[in-house]
């Protein structure tokens, strides 16, 4: 374990004045934020806040139109194999091929993310006992029930050891039991990597997250330790009256003349 | 990366009954046209006989055997590189391959060269289907492999054209009816073309192929075929890459 303090130590994904534009809305809209090893941030906004375009500009699948994006210390643009071998990413829809089996799939990801032939089984094997599918490697992924393909999904952002794990609402869709244990795999991921995840679930921020920040109309509007975000309002405010109140306020800021 | 892309295209290919049902059914409808040449030729072969140069039982047999098989190509390249990346697309796999340390270049050709490996099957069966009248004739094999070359070039061009109409679909359907749409166009435009007006004869794949059919090895086909490849397995490159940037 690290004696540096995790915000003292070189960020592992540091983004600075992220802007995406589709046609001439901005989905994104000048997003700089950091994460240090150990850390899981939160992104938290309405559904069509950015919180997925960021995402996905963070992992390499889509191109911001201005900003940069280091992981690692490589810049994304510039070194993208290098700096894509650090990430680790789950987006909102798991990218699975169904018709395949989940050893066979497993190991498809680890060598997309250049994990030498030596090491596949290991991590294959510590893919599968972190993310509970022991017992399913043989099984088909069309054939799984959506908390296990959820799992599967995880297990392919985690195989190849990733600094950063980039999770795009990992519990959404799945019963509060399936949601329980992603919760609790998520929490022991942040132990050992840095973890951003995008979610509007703020029991999710207060259980598992050091960090937040909250993103609206494209815009970042809120950034802090999830324990300051709870003491918000003299800490008598409940995370959902918490979460409309920041928003709020902005909007507010947003029309006043 | 790109044998481990292409692997895993031939690979979930194999795995689908759908495919070998395709495969079945392009064996019998070859087996039966190779039959019907074969009883034409010996329908034929006494009249034959009294003709001076008479084309012999390869000359009669093998091109109309791979002029057919062209023509399934044309009609199987379409439902086959609608699964590249129209049907990635629409099942939103294709972010783990754009998210992992891969390149476009390597994306593309991995994905080409898994499907021209799978089609290099049907290639070679039909070649070993034709090799049957060795066993009742003396063959002309350079008739035979200018054809096996010419099919596998011309099915390498259906599928770089195809390729790119799947990058630019957003549904497989749409991908699959497009590129059909593109390669039956072009196979009409070398149909209606004469020997007076041959441009498109020499801009189509097909007018290219019926050199190799004719047992002809023209270095001016193989590169017109190279260069038909090349140019649209740039333009899906630059396709994906467009993607990231525009959505």
């Amino acid at each position: 374990m690290s004696e540096t303090p995790p915000a003292l130590s070189a960020p592992t994904l540091s983004a600075h004045g992220l802007t995406r534009r589709y046609g001439g809305h901005s989905a994104v809209s000048g997003v700089s934020l950091q994460l240090h090893r150990g850390e899981v941030l939160a992104l938290l906004g309405h559904n069509g806040a950015g919180k997925s375009t960021t995402l996905q500009m963070l992992t390499g699948v889509l191109l911001p139109h201005s900003g940069r994006i280091e992981i690692c210390g490589l810049d994304l643009a510039c070194q993208p194999d290098q700096a894509k071998a650090c990430i680790g990413f789950l987006p909102e829809t798991p990218p699975l091929y169904r018709d395949m089996r989940v050893d066979d799939y497993l190991i498809f990801a680890a060598k997309l993310h250049r994990v030498p032939r030596e090491k596949i089984s290991a991590a294959l094997t510590e893919a599968k006992r972190r993310c509970g599918l022991q017992e399913a490697g043989k099984k088909i992924i069309g054939a799984l029930s959506k908390g296990y393909q959820q799992r599967v999904g995880i297990a392919q952002a985690i195989i190849h050891s990733p600094q950063v794990i980039v999770l795009d609402e990992p519990t959404v869709g799945l019963d509060p039991a399936q949601s329980r244990d992603i919760r609790g795999l998520i929490r022991e991921l942040g132990d050992a990597h840095s973890v951003i995840l995008s979610t509007h679930l703020l029991g999710e921020v207060e259980n598992i997250c050091d960090r937040v920040e909250i993103m609206h109309h494209g815009l970042l509007i809120y950034g802090d330790s999830s324990a300051r975000m709870m003491q918000y309002g003299n800490g008598k405010m409940k995370p959902e009256e918490v979460f409309m109140d920041i928003i709020e306020k902005h909007s507010a800021e947003e029309l006043a003349p | 990366m790109i044998r481990l892309i292409a692997y895993k295209e031939f690979r979930s290919l194999l795995v689908a009954p759908s495919t070998w049902l395709i495969l079945g059914a392009l064996q019998f409808i070859l087996a039966w046209s190779l039959l019907g040449r074969l009883d034409a030729f010996l329908q034929l072969q006494s009249q034959l006989t009294l003709i001076a140069n008479a084309p012999g039982a390869t000359q009669v047999v093998v091109p109309p055997l791979f002029g057919i098989a062209a023509i399934v190509m044309l009609l199987l390249a379409p439902i086959f590189t609608m699964r590249l990346l129209a049907e990635e697309r629409r099942n939103q796999t294709l972010a783990l391959l754009l998210a992992a340390p891969v390149s476009g270049r390597q994306i593309v050709l991995g994905k080409f060269l898994g499907l021209m490996l799978f089609l290099s099957l049907i290639v070679l069966a039909t070649t070993a289907m034709s090799l049957v009248l060795a066993l009742g004739t003396p063959m002309d094999f350079g008739m035979l492999l200018a054809n096996m070359l010419g099919l596998l070039l011309l099915a390498a061009s259906y599928v770089a054209l195809g390729l790119y109409i799947s990058a630019l679909a957003a549904q497989p359907i749409v991908a699959a009816i497009g590129a059909l749409a593109a390669l039956f166009g072009l196979w009409l435009a070398d149909s209606n073309s004469s020997d007076s007006n041959p441009l498109w004869h020499s801009l189509t794949p097909t007018g290219h192929f019926m050199n190799f059919n004719g047992g002809l090895l023209d270095s001016g086909d193989f590169v017109y075929f190279m260069l038909f490849c090349t140019v649209f397995l740039l333009l899906t490159i630059r396709r994906l890459h467009n993607n990231r940037i525009y959505g």
